[in-house]
C-alpha cells in the first residue's frame, strides 16, 4: 500500500463530496418549497403564486443540474479510487446505491425535464403532481444515500464470509432500518431545508430592500419563515437523535466530538468549550455544564458515557480477538473444509476488522508486536480537536437558526418584513447553512476514522492500487473543472437573481395591480 | 432466508439484467450523446442548433439514470467487475466523467445569455459531452472483449499492470469507432422522428448514411478480429455455477478463437449479430424512404443487436485477464451474494417497470415534433 495514495484518494474523495454536497440540501428543500408555492397557485388560482413558483423554479434548475452532474463522480469514485472497499463490502453498500437509482433518481430525473418543459402542456394540478414527484425523487434519494452511509457508521446485517473474503449481507432489514440511517437522513433533509429557507429568505430580503418584485419577495418570504422555523427545530432536534444513537454503535465518535478523555460518574457533563491536547489527552479551559451530556447521551441520569481511554482499552482488546479470527481465514484459505479453523473464525469473526488495523504496521497481522496492537488500538481514536471545533461551529448556527427563524416568523406577523434591519441579516445569514452542512459531514467523516467501515475496514486498505500521478491528474482535473463550473454557477445565478422574474410574469399578472413594486418604506 | 430462485439461475438473471441496462442507456442516452456529437454538424446557426438541443433537452436527464443506475447495479450484483473496471480503466473513466459533467451544464446553461461566443463555447462542450464518452465506452467494452492486464492476490485485492495509453489497441479503436458510428446514427434517427423537415434534419439524414455504412463496416472488421485474433478464454475443471464468488476457486485458459464458441454451440444467438446489421440496413431505408420511424427503429435494433452481440460472444466471461486468466470474472464466480443478487431482483421487478410507465408517459406528455418557431417562441427553452 502506497500511502501516498490513500491519502490524495481521502483528498479526492472529500473535495468531491463536499461539493457535491453544496447543490443537494438546496435541491433537497427548494423542491419541497416549490410544492407548497404551486399548491398554493392550484388552490388559489392567482398567477402571481405561478410567476413566483416558475421563478423560483428555474433557480432551482441551475443549482439542480450541478448537483446531477458532480452525483455521477460520486457514483464512480467508489470503483475508481475505492476498489478494494467496493469488493469488500459492495454486497452491502452496493444494494442501497442501485436502489436509489432505480426508485429514487430515476423519478427526479425524468419528472425534472417535464416539470420545467411541461408549463403548457400539463393541466395545473397535473402540474403539480410533476413537482411533487420530482420532491418525493430527490428526499428518497436522499434516504438511499443515507441508508448506504449510516452502514459505513453502524455496519449491521452483515458478515464477513471467508469464502469470498469479503462482508456479506445477512439481513437486509437491519440495513434498511438501521437507527443511525433513519437519524441521519431526518438530520441531513431537515439540514437542506433549513438551506433553501434561508437562500429564498436571502435573495426576497435583497429584493425587498431594493424595492423590486416585492410582492413576489413578500409572499416568498411567508413560505420560506414557516417552512425554515420548523425545519430548524428538527434539525437541531433531531441532530440530538443521531448523537443518542451514537451511544450505541460510534461512542467513540461520540467521546472525541466532546473531547471526553475519561470515562465520567454519570450523568457527564457537556464541554461547551475548551482546548482538547490530543499529547496530554486532556482539555485545557473546559467550560462545562453538568449533566447535560449523559442526558442527550444516554436520556437518563444514571447511564454513563465512556471516554477515549476506556474505548481505547476495548479496540485492544478486539484486536487480539480479531488477529484469532485472521489467523483461522488464513487456514480457511488453504482448506476451506477445516473444521476447526471455521469453528474460531465463527467466535471471532465480529473482531475481524480490527485486525486489518495492524496492516498498517505489518503485512501479516499475526505476526504483530505487542507495542503494535497498542499502536493500532490508539490509531481509534479520532483527530479530536477538529472534531471539537467543527461539531462546535455546526451546532452553533444550528440554534442561531432556530433564533433567526423566530424572528422571521414573528415578523411576517408584525411588521410584513417591513424592517431594514431583519431584511440585512437575512442576506448576511446565506452563507451560513452551507457552512454548517459542510461541517456536519466533516464531523460524520472524520469522525469515523481510521475506518471507512466502522469496525469492519480501516480507511487505508480500501483504496485501489493507483499510482499517485493518476491520483494528482484526476485531483488536477476535478478541481479545475469543478472550480471553473462553480464561477459560472454561481455568476448566472447571480444574474437570474439580478434579472428577476421577468421573463415568466405576463403582461396580466403585471397589469394586476398589486404586481407592480411598492413604493420604498 | 429462503430464496426461490438458486443461486446460478440469479447469477444468470443478472447476466441478462446488465445487458438491459447497458441496451437501456445505449438505447436512451445513446441518442442524448448523438445528437450532442453531432450538433456541431447538423445546426449551422444559432437556431438550428437549438433545435437539436431542444429536441433531447427534457428527457436527457432521466436517460442519464440508465448509466448512474448502471454503475449501482454493478456496484450491487458484479462488485468485482465494478471495482476492476472502475479502478483499471481510472484515467478512461475520469474523461467519461470529467465530459459527463460538461453536458447536463452546457444543455442548462449554453442559451442563459445571448453572447454568440458563450453559445459557441458550450456547443463545443455539448460536442466533447457527446463524443468522448461514446468513444470511451466502445475502446472500454473493446478491452473488456481483449481482456485487460490485472491479477487477484489470495485477499482478493486487485493490482492492475496496464496503462491509459494501453487501453488503445488497433481492435480497441475499431470497437471505440463502431460505438461512435452506432449511436450518431442513433442521434441522426432520434431528430428523425422529432424534429420538422428542415436543414438540419436533411443534415442528420446525410450524416446517419455514411454513420450506418461505416457501423456496418466496422462491425464486421471487429467480428473478424474476434475471429482471428488472440482473444478468448475457455473455463477449465469442473465448473460450479453456484459456487462462492471468488474468482481464484475457478480455473481459465487463454484460448483465441473462443469467443465464437458459443454461436457453434447455440446457432440461435447468431440473431444478434445479424440484427446489429439489419438494423442499419434497415435505418438506411428509413433514412432513403424519408420515413421517420422506420430510421429510428432500425438504428433502435443496430444498438440492441450490436451490444447483444459482445455479451453472447463472452459469455460466460464477463472481465478475462491478459496477465493470470486464473482472476478472470465470469457469471459464476463475480457476483455478489444469492441473497443481494435476489433482493435487487425483486426490487427491479418492482419499479423497473414503474420507471418505464412513467418514461412513457412523460415522452407522450412532451411529444410531437419541435419546429424552429416553437424554438423561437417558447420561453422555457434552452
Amino acid at each position: 500500500m502506497d500511502m501516498a495514495v490513500i491519502e490524495l484518494s481521502r483528498l479526492q474523495f472529500a473535495l468531491t463530496a463536499l461539493y457535491h454536497f453544496l447543490f443537494v440540501p438546496l435541491t433537497l428543500g427548494l423542491s419541497f418549497m416549490l410544492v407548497i408555492m404551486e399548491s398554493i397557485y392550484v388552490i388559489t388560482k392567482r398567477p402571481i403564486w405561478r410567476v413566483i413558483t416558475r421563478f423560483w423554479g428555474k433557480l432551482f434548475g441551475i443549482n439542480f443540474v450541478l448537483g446531477v452532474a458532480t452525483g455521477l463522480t460520486m457514483e464512480f469514485e467508489f470503483g475508481m479510487n475505492w476498489a478494494y472497499y467496493a469488493h469488500y463490502v459492495g454486497d452491502i453498500f452496493g444494494a442501497p446505491l442501485a436502489i436509489e437509482g432505480l426508485m429514487a433518481f430515476f423519478l427526479e430525473a425524468t419528472m425534472v425535464g417535464v416539470m420545467f418543459f411541461g408549463w403548457d402542456k400539463l393541466g395545473r394540478v397535473q402540474h403539480l403532481l410533476v413537482t411533487f414527484l420530482v420532491a418525493l425523487g430527490t428526499n428518497l434519494s436522499a434516504l438511499w444515500i443515507l441508508i448506504a452511509n449510516g452502514w459505513m457508521q453502524n455496519p449491521v446485517g452483515a458478515t464477513f464470509n471467508p469464502d469470498t473474503m469479503r462482508m456479506e449481507v445477512s439481513n437486509f432489514g437491519d440495513v434498511l432500518f438501521n437507527p443511525v440511517a433513519q437519524a441521519k437522513f431526518v438530520h441531513t433533509v431537515s439540514a437542506g431545508y433549513v438551506c433553501a429557507a434561508t437562500f429564498v429568505m436571502g435573495v426576497s430580503a435583497y429584493y425587498l430592500l431594493r424595492g423590486k418584485w416585492t410582492n413576489v419577495a413578500r409572499r416568498s418570504m411567508m413560505v420560506a419563515s414557516a417552512f425554515g422555523l420548523a425545519a430548524s427545530l428538527s434539525v437541531v432536534v433531531l441532530g440530538d437523535e443521531s448523537g443518542y444513537t451514537l451511544t450505541d454503535n460510534q461512542k467513540m465518535k461520540l467521546a472525541a466530538i466532546e473531547a471526553m478523555w475519561k470515562t465520567e460518574e454519570a450523568p457527564a457533563a457537556i464541554t461547551v468549550f475548551g482546548l482538547p491536547d490530543i499529547q496530554a489527552r486532556t482539555t485545557h479551559f473546559a467550560v462545562e455544564v453538568p449533566y447535560v451530556m449523559g442526558l442527550i447521551g444516554t436520556r437518563s441520569l444514571t447511564g454513563k458515557i465512556d471516554g477515549i481511554e476506556d474505548l481505547v482499552l476495548r479496540a485492544d482488546s478486539r484486536i487480539r480477538s480479531g488477529v484469532i479470527a485472521y489467523d483461522a481465514v488464513q487456514k480457511l484459505k488453504v482448506n476451506r473444509n477445516d473444521v476447526a479453523a471455521r469453528a474460531v473464525f465463527e467466535e471471532h469473526k465480529r473482531d475481524i476488522g480490527y485486525a486489518l488495523l495492524l496492516k498498517r504496521y505489518v503485512s501479516d497481522p499475526r505476526q504483530a508486536t505487542n507495542e503494535q496492537i497498542m499502536k493500532a488500538a490508539a490509531d481509534t481514536i479520532p483527530n479530536v480537536p477538529v472534531l471539537f471545533f467543527l461539531f462546535r461551529i455546526m451546532a452553533g448556527i444550528g440554534f442561531l437558526f432556530i433564533a433567526y427563524f423566530a424572528a422571521a416568523f414573528w415578523c411576517a406577523s408584525a411588521c410584513g418584513f417591513r424592517r431594514n434591519w431583519f431584511l440585512r441579516l437575512a442576506t448576511f445569514m446565506l452563507p451560513l447553512p452551507w457552512i454548517a452542512i459542510e461541517f456536519g459531514w466533516m464531523v460524520a467523516e472524520i469522525g469515523r476514522q481510521p475506518w471507512s467501515v466502522d469496525g469492519v475496514l480501516p480507511t487505508f486498505l480500501g483504496a485501489s492500487s493507483l499510482t499517485v500521478p493518476q491520483v494528482w491528474a484526476t485531483i488536477i482535473g476535478f478541481t479545475a473543472l469543478y472550480g471553473s463550473l462553480a464561477v459560472i454557477e454561481v455568476r448566472l445565478m447571480l444574474a437570474s437573481i439580478r434579472k428577476g422574474p421577468v421573463e415568466h410574469a405576463p403582461d396580466e399578472v403585471a397589469h394586476e395591480g398589486p404586481f407592480a413594486p411598492l413604493p420604498a418604506e | 432466508m429462503h430464496m426461490p430462485l438458486d443461486y446460478e439461475t440469479l447469477r444468470l438473471i443478472w447476466w441478462v439484467l446488465l445487458g438491459v441496462l447497458l441496451i437501456g442507456f445505449a438505447l436512451t442516452d445513446g441518442y442524448d450523446l448523438g445528437v450532442a456529437a453531432l450538433l456541431p454538424f447538423v445546426g449551422r446557426t444559432d437556431e438550428e442548433r437549438r433545435l437539436a438541443i431542444n429536441a433531447v433537452a427534457p428527457h436527457w436527464e432521466g436517460h442519464q439514470v440508465w448509466l448512474i443506475l448502471g454503475g449501482g447495479a454493478i456496484f450491487a450484483a458484479w462488485p468485482f467487475v465494478y471495482a476492476i473496471s472502475f479502478s483499471g480503466f481510472y484515467l478512461a473513466i475520469f474523461l467519461v466523467l470529467a465530459s459527463l459533467i460538461l453536458r447536463p451544464v452546457a444543455f442548462k446553461y449554453r442559451s442563459k445569455h445571448t453572447d454568440a461566443a458563450w453559445r459557441n463555447r458550450w456547443d463545443w462542450a455539448l460536442f466533447v459531452g457527446g463524443l468522448v464518452p461514446a468513444l470511451v465506452f466502445g475502446v472500454a467494452v473493446g478491452n473488456a472483449i481483449e481482456g485487460a492486464p490485472f491479477r487477484l492476490d489470495s485477499d482478493l485485492r486487485m493490482t492492475y499492470e496496464g496503462s491509459l495509453l494501453g487501453l488503445f489497441t488497433p481492435f480497441t479503436l475499431v470497437a471505440g469507432l463502431l460505438s461512435v458510428a452506432m449511436l450518431a446514427l442513433h442521434g441522426a434517427g432520434f431528430l428523425a422522428v422529432k424534429i420538422e423537415e428542415g436543414p438540419v434534419l436533411a443534415r442528420a439524414r446525410g450524416i446517419a448514411r455514411v454513420a450506418a455504412l461505416a457501423s456496418i463496416v466496422l462491425f464486421i472488421l471487429g467480428g473478424v478480429m474476434v475471429a482471428k485474433g488472440h482473444m478468448g478464454m475457455r473455463l477449465t475443471g469442473v465448473v460450479d455455477t453456484s459456487g462462492p464468488s471468488n474468482p481464484l476457486m475457478s480455473a481459465s485458459v487463454s484460448a483465441p478463437g473462443a469467443w465464437l464458441d458459443n454461436y457453434g454451440a447455440h446457432p440461435w444467438m447468431w440473431i444478434a449479430p445479424v440484427l446489429g446489421i439489419a438494423g442499419s440496413l434497415m435505418a438506411l431505408a428509413g433514412i432513403s424512404g424519408r420515413r421517420g420511424w422506420l430510421n429510428f427503429a432500425g438504428t433502435s435494433i443496430a444498438t440492441t443487436g450490436i451490444i447483444s452481440t459482445v455479451g453472447l460472444s463472452m459469455f460466460p466471461y464477463i472481465l478475462p485477464s491478459t496477465i493470470d486468466p486464473r482472476s478472470s470474472l465470469t457469471v459464476w464466480n463475480a457476483s455478489s451474494s444469492h441473497v443481494t443478487l435476489f433482493i435487487m431482483l425483486v426490487v427491479t421487478i418492482i419499479f423497473l417497470p414503474i420507471v418505464l410507465g412513467y418514461t412513457a408517459w412523460v415522452i407522450k406528455a412532451l411529444s410531437g415534433r419541435l419546429t424552429i418557431k416553437d424554438v423561437r417562441t417558447s420561453p422555457d427553452f434552452y
